[in-house]
């Protein structure tokens, strides 16, 4: 086990990546999320389409051919996502401006695979409000907008708490995939470089890769419940 | 499992009976249980009673370990192992293949998983902490390839200016050793976890060079001369040996004692025509076995 005092800098380094893939990717895939389940619920039947068709297209599609066509397909068709150098983020995140666009790349994926979970997640919650409510609010007078804002979310998001946590944690773990996808240096990839170029036994290293998962995954879930505890409505 | 067991030693008796029964020329092929014999108790003894060995070998690697349609592995590794296995008097078709990608193989060794790995193992004193080296018996060495119409890269030296990207495997010894020269491995160093991406990120203008072995660049080379080309010449040398385990003195001599013969009757050179040698790739004289 001595690896994981020996090494600890390169997997605290490889956490450090992983860490902020998961932060930018997390966020992204909400607001994606967030908009995409706004488009499935609308009363517009054209943007509901939209909707619908995202998450069916990238629900059903494995991740990896998904990092495949973007890691792969864009630069083909000539993209080498320069519109994720946002300024000031990539002084933060620093990967975001180097020229290498595989971070950007494995980020895209990420974000496009889980904001069709997340939009899901969040449309269960729509569905879980009684459908009185939403009427009672529209037969008052509210639009759709203000019906959204004032009735249907609040009460939604509580509801969507605990799956929107599995998705977020899900998308954690597959990140794991983003070093093979040409991002040097992730979590992932350190158990490669360990094992294989500088031939440490496996074993301790998959376990010092595994705690470094857990550490991100297992306070999320934490944190997940007291939330979930706190805002729980009685039904 | 006893079933199994049962049937295998029945098949194998059935096959030296046949081999025995054929006789003429296949006498001293050393086909067959008895026809060799080994110290007590070594692992040579114990594979030849067994008549059936497992081997540790690369399955996607083009010229010395890469499983095709066929379904049995094929290449130079592939063929230096059958040249060992054959002097331990078992048939070829008693060997059974195991994949070992670069990460398992000292793991694979230590557990007993295979007896025997030959999957372009390059011979480092890391590695030699859990695991022996027997040979070597080819020496690579790292080289560059570009595009064809590249001309600014023409050698690792070219990365120093920190303009370059270059592409390797995750964990491989070559990706180790352009970390050296290049000026910063965040933005120059790109790593997938099969060359044939790097192939692809290269043709994509994704990066400027992919950096391996030569043989394993020659490869790529060979099915599409018109895009790539090396750049300048092999800059490491990389002595590919066969992994066993670290206390088998007795099987490594034994290894050591049937690559020194395979150097000098020829077969040696004969495995490497049929396979990596039709990439063009130099064989050079017959590498001096290293007895540590």
């Amino acid at each position: 086990m001595s690896v994981l005092i020996d090494k600890f800098d390169v997997f605290a380094g490889g956490f450090w990546l992983t860490l902020q893939i998961c932060v930018l990717a997390a966020v992204g895939a909400l607001l994606l999320g967030a908009v995409l389940a706004v488009l499935r619920i609308s009363p517009v039947p054209p943007l509901r389409a939209v909707g619908t068709g995202y998450v069916n297209v990238f629900r059903n599609m494995p991740l990896t051919v998904v990092m495949f066509f973007a890691a792969f397909g864009l630069p083909a068709l000539g993209s080498n996502a320069d519109f994720l150098r946002v300024p000031g983020l990539d002084a933060v995140f620093s990967r975001l401006d180097t020229d290498l666009p595989y971070f950007r790349f494995a980020l895209i994926a990420l974000v496009l695979y889980t904001a069709a979970f997340v939009c899901e997640a969040l449309r269960s919650g729509v569905n879980a409000v009684p459908a009185g409510q939403a009427e009672a609010a529209r037969s008052l007078g509210l639009t759709f907008g203000q019906n959204l804002r004032y009735v249907v979310l609040p009460q939604s998001w509580k509801a969507s708490v605990v799956p929107l946590g599995s998705v977020i944690i899900a998308m954690i773990k597959n990140s794991a995939l983003v070093g093979f996808f040409g991002v040097v240096g992730d979590l992932s990839q350190t158990a490669d470089q360990l094992t294989s170029a500088e031939g440490y036994a496996f074993v301790p290293v998959a376990i010092g890769i595994s705690i470094g998962y857990l550490i991100m995954t297992v306070p999320l879930g934490a944190l997940l419940d007291r939330i979930e505890k706190r805002q729980a409505v009685a039904r | 499992m006893r079933i199994t067991r049962v049937a295998t030693l029945a098949a194998a008796a059935t096959l030296a009976l046949g081999m025995t029964a054929c006789g003429g020329d296949d006498a001293d092929e050393g086909t067959g249980a008895g026809s060799k014999s080994f110290a007590a108790g070594s692992t040579m003894e114990r594979l030849n009673k067994a008549q059936a060995i497992k081997i540790g070998t690369k399955f996607d690697q083009p010229g010395f370990g890469q499983k095709g349609l066929s379904g049995k592995p094929e290449g130079f590794d592939v063929e230096v192992a059958k040249i060992i296995v054959k002097e331990l008097g078992i048939p070829e078709d008693k060997i059974e293949w195991v994949e070992a990608p670069s990460k398992v193989r000292e793991d694979v060794i230590v557990n007993g998983t295979v007896d025997l790995v030959a999957a372009t193992y390059t011979i480092n004193d890391k590695r030699k902490e859990r695991i022996a080296f027997a040979g070597p018996y080819y020496e690579a060495g790292q080289n560059i390839m570009v595009k064809k119409d590249e001309a600014a890269i023409t050698g690792p030296d070219s990365f120093k200016d920190g303009a370059k990207k270059v592409c390797s495997v995750t964990g491989s010894t070559p990706a180790e050793e352009i970390k050296k020269y290049v000026k910063d491995v965040a933005t120059q160093l790109v790593l997938f976890d099969t060359y044939d991406k790097c192939r692809d990120a290269l043709k994509g203008g994704q990066v400027d060079a992919v950096t391996t072995d030569n043989v394993i660049l020659l490869g790529y080379i060979a099915k599409d001369e018109a895009s790539f080309k090396l750049a300048g010449e092999n800059f490491t040398k990389e002595p590919y040996g066969l992994g066993v385990k670290k206390e088998d003195t007795d099987f490594r001599n034994f290894v050591n004692d049937t690559l020194e013969k395979a150097f000098a009757d020829g077969s040696w050179k004969k495995a490497w025509d049929d396979t990596a040698g039709k990439f063009g790739a130099e064989l050079g004289a017959a590498p001096t076995v290293n007895r540590y």
